[in-house]
């Protein structure tokens, strides 16, 4: 690849240490964010999306939560390095975040113009009236009309909020924004204005952005590039029309299978068989291998490297290792 | 960093005196609120009182002599007099400055040290949290009382002492609340958040975790105010608080003690003032608990 990524994770390793024993979250992930593009992650419930998402703001909760391993490349610094004190820095100045539910994600006694305005008094040096300013300029943005500066959260709707949330990720004008299933909890009407303000806002700003989802609706909407995300690691990552032209793991192919097709009309959809491992006691291999229609004896033994299929495009599958080997020789 | 926001940009006046406003705004809320305002109307007579006890009550709380005791309310003596003949109103008016000066600064030092140390356990949690809570189960082992006797015979009696005492000696149960609410609230998502904005803990501690668990404190803080002036009483009683001649609600409620049978107003008008300011004092809470919640504005 040509290009130098903006964030890169090479290798990341994140367990949770409880008495019951190890979870082990983020195995072996290689993730790349290249500047102002926006890349999708996508993945079931409980394959690591949010905790990937936390361990870039450095936030995973320790205890239990441990990066075992692995670097996270910002500008040539790796983030798993750093103090506290430089990490706040980079917070919400250079990497933010978006949460999940704007019904919690806000303090619910401050206003939602005070609650801008911290960030943006915590990274530049500004004065009070000029932070002011600038939170309710922020507000205009996400197109809230800046006389609702003083009221609360309460006040406000489920895709207000997340406006506003929106408005204090973007308010030191962030390199990354990373936003964790920010439509999940909006009905969709609202998601797709949430989602267009976004996509604005992304490219007014410049901003590169990490989209945590697991509908692939949104990805085909947002995304540049897709990561597919299974039991804690990447299993393919691509440029999006080539992935969902040619989606190569076995896994994204299901995934794509089990979405509704309206022009056929089928009885059945046609589901990944079995459950996400146990992420306590993940299969031995390819953590995929129990439910992979093409499993090979190699699946259960060796947990499959990154294959490279072209510039855009790569997967962790023995089926296609086989194949990178027998071109080599 | 250049700001590529290009939007409207008259946007000062609307915000600039906003600070006031939010104040201004909870004043309103608690205006509406007419038992709150009862109750403040309540608590700023007994200051205006007490702060002018020299000029309305000249003559003062050791106005002693035998031949008028224990007198009956009358025009001269309105609450009768005492066992040494002093007016009863008039210590209670004297001893206004001294029992509310130690309810509202020993309830001020409790909150003020156990809403820290508390929040600072609930927090942080493990070491931190058991070093501060061991500490304080170790003063909640002791029953308060006796560990105001002893701080104050530690440090001597005298009316700033006795005020800290009482204050140390209710700190672990404002540390024990606090506490509570700060750990249902640090697993809060908007707690998250302010993480990721690069927030420190410090401020995360002071701009959204103690605005939040501000409720319960307000109404304990309403409550211990009357626990503190019996308190301070105790020790009056037992001669390690101010000294006898002194007025002071408490004290002279238990000095009523041995009386009541015989001469009802020496305990009944110092407990009806005790009440009462608690009752105001409670209303005030409730209204300024409410008034404080953005939620339930009107």
């Amino acid at each position: 690849m040509s290009r130098k990524p903006l964030l890169d994770i090479k290798n990341l390793n994140v367990h949770y240490i409880t008495h019951e024993g190890t979870t082990k979250a983020i195995n072996d992930l290689n993730l790349a964010l290249y500047p102002g593009e926006t890349l999708g992650l996508v993945g079931e419930t409980g394959a690591g999306k949010t905790t990937t998402a936390l361990s870039m703001m450095q936030l995973v909760p320790d205890p239990p939560g441990k990066i075992i391993s692995g670097e996270i490349l910002y500008h040539d610094q790796d983030l798993t390095k750093l103090s506290e004190h430089e990490l706040r820095k980079i917070r919400g100045n250079q990497i933010s975040m978006i949460f999940q539910d704007p019904m919690t994600s806000l303090n619910p006694i401050m206003t939602v113009g005070d609650q801008i305005r911290e960030g943006i008094l915590l990274h530049q040096k500004v004065d009070m009236a000029t932070a002011t300013k600038r939170a309710s300029d922020m507000l205009e943005v996400v197109g809230i009309p800046m006389e609702r500066y003083n009221e609360y959260p309460h006040q406000f709707s489920g895709g207000m909020k997340q406006r506003v949330v929106i408005a204090i990720a973007l308010s030191c004008n962030p390199e990354i924004l990373i936003a964790d299933e920010p439509t999940t909890a909006l009905d969709v009407t609202i998601q797709a204005q949430v989602l267009q303000l976004m996509e604005n806002l992304k490219k007014d700003f410049n901003t590169s952005m990490l989209m945590i989802t697991h509908d692939l609706g949104v990805v085909a909407n947002v995304c540049d590039h897709v990561a597919i995300m299974y039991a804690g690691t990447v299993i393919e990552h691509a440029e999006k029309h080539m992935l969902y032209r040619t989606p190569k793991h076995p896994y994204t192919q299901g995934l794509f299978g089990s979405i509704p097709n309206v022009e056929e009309n089928v009885d059945r959809l046609k589901p990944i068989m079995g459950l996400m491992p146990d992420p306590t006691n993940l299969p031995t291999g390819c953590t995929f291998h129990p439910r992979c229609p093409h499993a090979m004896d190699i699946c259960q033994v060796e947990f499959p490297r990154i294959t490279r299929l072209n510039d855009e495009h790569w997967v962790r599958c023995h089926l296609y290792s086989a194949d990178e080997e027998v071109s080599h020789e | 960093m250049a700001k590529n926001v290009a939007t409207a940009s008259a946007s000062a006046p609307v915000v600039a005196d906003k600070k006031r406003n939010q104040w201004k705004e909870v004043w309103r809320r608690l205006k509406q609120n007419k038992m709150a305002m009862l109750g403040l109307g309540i608590l700023v007579f007994m200051v205006i009182i007490a702060l002018s006890a020299d000029l309305l009550f000249p003559k003062g709380f050791d106005d002693q002599m035998i031949s008028r005791r224990f007198q009956l309310p009358n025009s001269e003596y309105w609450f009768g007099t005492d066992n040494l003949g002093r007016g009863i109103l008039d210590r209670m008016v004297h001893g206004a400055r001294v029992s509310l000066s130690i309810g509202l600064f020993a309830v001020t030092i409790s909150i003020v040290f156990g809403g820290l140390l508390g929040a600072m356990a609930g927090f942080y949690g493990g070491k931190v949290d058991n070093i501060i809570m061991r500490s304080l189960d170790v003063l909640l082992a002791i029953p308060s009382i006796l560990l105001a006797i002893s701080i104050v015979s530690a440090l001597g009696g005298g009316l700033f002492n006795v005020m800290l005492a009482v204050g140390i000696s209710s700190i672990p149960g404002y540390a024990r609340i606090v506490r509570a609410s700060v750990i249902t609230l640090k697993g809060q998502e908007f707690i998250e958040a302010a993480r990721a904005i690069g927030a420190s803990d410090k401020r995360i501690i002071l701009r959204h975790i103690i605005p939040n668990a501000l409720a319960p404190i307000i109404v304990q803080g309403t409550l211990g105010v009357a626990g503190a002036i019996l308190s301070a009483a105790g020790l009056s009683f037992i001669g390690l608080g101010l000294a006898p001649p002194n007025p002071e609600w408490g004290a002279m409620l238990s000095g009523g003690r041995q009386f009541i049978r015989d001469h009802w107003p020496m305990t009944l008008f110092p407990g009806l003032a005790i009440m009462i300011t608690i009752f105001a004092l409670n209303l005030l809470g409730d209204g300024l608990r409410d008034a404080l919640d953005p939620k339930l504005r009107n």
